[in-house]
């Protein structure tokens, strides 16, 4: 079964190079780390809980089986993150950045926050002083990657099908792709969505959120997961301050209870007001 | 709808270490999912509804133990349960915190039958 929507095929996940977009009717289907050190953790059981309330999921028992207590079953306590998986994936493609001085930015943000023209701004406006990769997750089209590859900049699209996100096993497979250079900066613009990204790590040393102003100042205490996982916050679409009733400094004070460790931008993609303190970062990032 | 990802996961990890201890069918398994996991766990049993079918899972019952948040605040190193997610400090009234509690997502142990 499909991960990301429960359909009977086994993975609908697409990887193209623009240009390539005949050449994709291969079969994809995804890493499976069997590492059987991973399986069998037999840790002690210390924790106390403050459990609120435990839900109790019963399946309707159609076979005549009874529950049995664990006296009379077999009993592994595992205390296992359920996306170790895609944690240790992350790890590999982290470890591979790190070795070759690659910068990986994962940038998330809900959809039409203007990630894709803040990239093309910035690989253009920084081109000649940081090589750029980009890798481009949408559900569906290459539209991004097209707007991508007129800047200049090598890039790869992921199209998740139905997919909410892009997992680490989705970035290592295009990365593959993309040859990436030494000494450069990778951006991987997640799926437009400020929910399911948010828990899986793709391996990036920085998670970048980014807001625009025509949405709600309240949007980091709507869906915080996304703030409490970033380390920049970039404030996007500023010249539009004076027709919106969004207050910036609330945004980021709501930004700052949810993760007082966030750094913020406030910038115009497309007036240009506020890049170069962006730029700056990126060059010491 | 990343909830039948995470739903997804538990059975391939629950199959793994069945196949490893030679175990053919699952009796229970007990999750721990933080309130600040980002997991809806209504969702998630829903999920774990369909990821479940044809698995070795399909007649486990599934506990589901939620953790609710814990926080420490940075200026006065007091630690409380927020109410929500911009409680300020109740001791000092600062409203800058660290979480100490309440992101996690795992699986806590897997009871099977015996042959």
């Amino acid at each position: 079964m499909c991960g990301t929507c429960g359909c009977g095929q086994e993975d609908e996940i697409r990887i193209t190079k623009p240009g390539d977009e005949n050449q994709h009717d291969h079969v994809h289907s995804h890493e499976h780390e069997h590492d059987d050190e991973n399986h069998s953790h037999a840790h002690t059981h210390t924790h106390s809980h403050n459990d609120g309330h435990e839900h109790h999921h019963h399946h309707e028992d159609d076979h005549g089986h009874h529950h049995h207590h664990h006296e009379d079953g077999r009993e592994v306590v595992l205390e296992q993150d359920i996306l170790h998986k895609n944690n240790l994936l992350a790890e590999r493609n982290r470890g591979f950045f790190e070795a070759r001085n690659i910068r990986a930015i994962n940038m998330v943000s809900s959809p039409g926050s203007g990630k894709t023209t803040l990239l093309e701004k910035t690989i253009t406006d920084m081109k000649g002083d940081i090589p750029f990769f980009i890798v481009e997750g949408d559900q569906q089209t290459m539209n991004d990657a097209k707007r991508i590859e007129a800047t200049g900049a090598p890039v790869v699209q992921v199209n998740t099908g139905s997919g909410c996100h892009l997992d680490a096993s989705m970035v290592n497979r295009a990365v593959k792709e993309l040859e990436i250079a030494e000494n450069s900066i990778l951006v991987i613009e997640n799926v437009g969505n400020l929910v399911c990204p948010a828990m899986f790590d793709l391996g990036e040393a920085y998670r970048v959120v980014v807001i625009s102003v025509t949405e709600g100042d309240d949007k980091p205490i709507k869906y915080p997961d996304m703030f409490r996982t970033s380390n920049i916050c970039i404030i996007n679409k500023t010249d539009l301050l004076p027709y919106v009733d969004f207050d910036v400094e609330k945004a980021k004070d709501y930004a700052l209870r949810v993760n007082h460790h966030l750094k913020f931008f406030e910038l115009s993609a497309k007036s240009g007001e506020g890049m170069d303190a962006w730029y700056e970062w990126l060059k010491e990032c | 709808m990343h909830e039948l990802s995470i739903a997804m996961n538990i059975v391939e990890i629950v199959e793994e270490n069945a196949a490893a201890a030679n175990c053919k069918a699952v009796s229970e398994i007990d999750l721990e999912i933080g309130s600040m996991s980002g997991v809806v766990i209504e969702a998630l049993q829903f999920a774990l509804e369909e990821a479940v079918k044809s698995s070795i899972m399909e007649s486990a019952r599934i506990n589901i133990h939620e953790i609710s948040a814990r926080v420490k605040c940075i200026a006065c190193a007091h630690e409380f349960e927020p109410e929500d997610i911009i409680t300020p400090c109740p001791a000092c009234g600062h409203p800058y915190s660290d979480d100490i509690q309440g992101r996690e997502m795992k699986i806590r142990r897997i009871i099977f039958f015996e042959e």
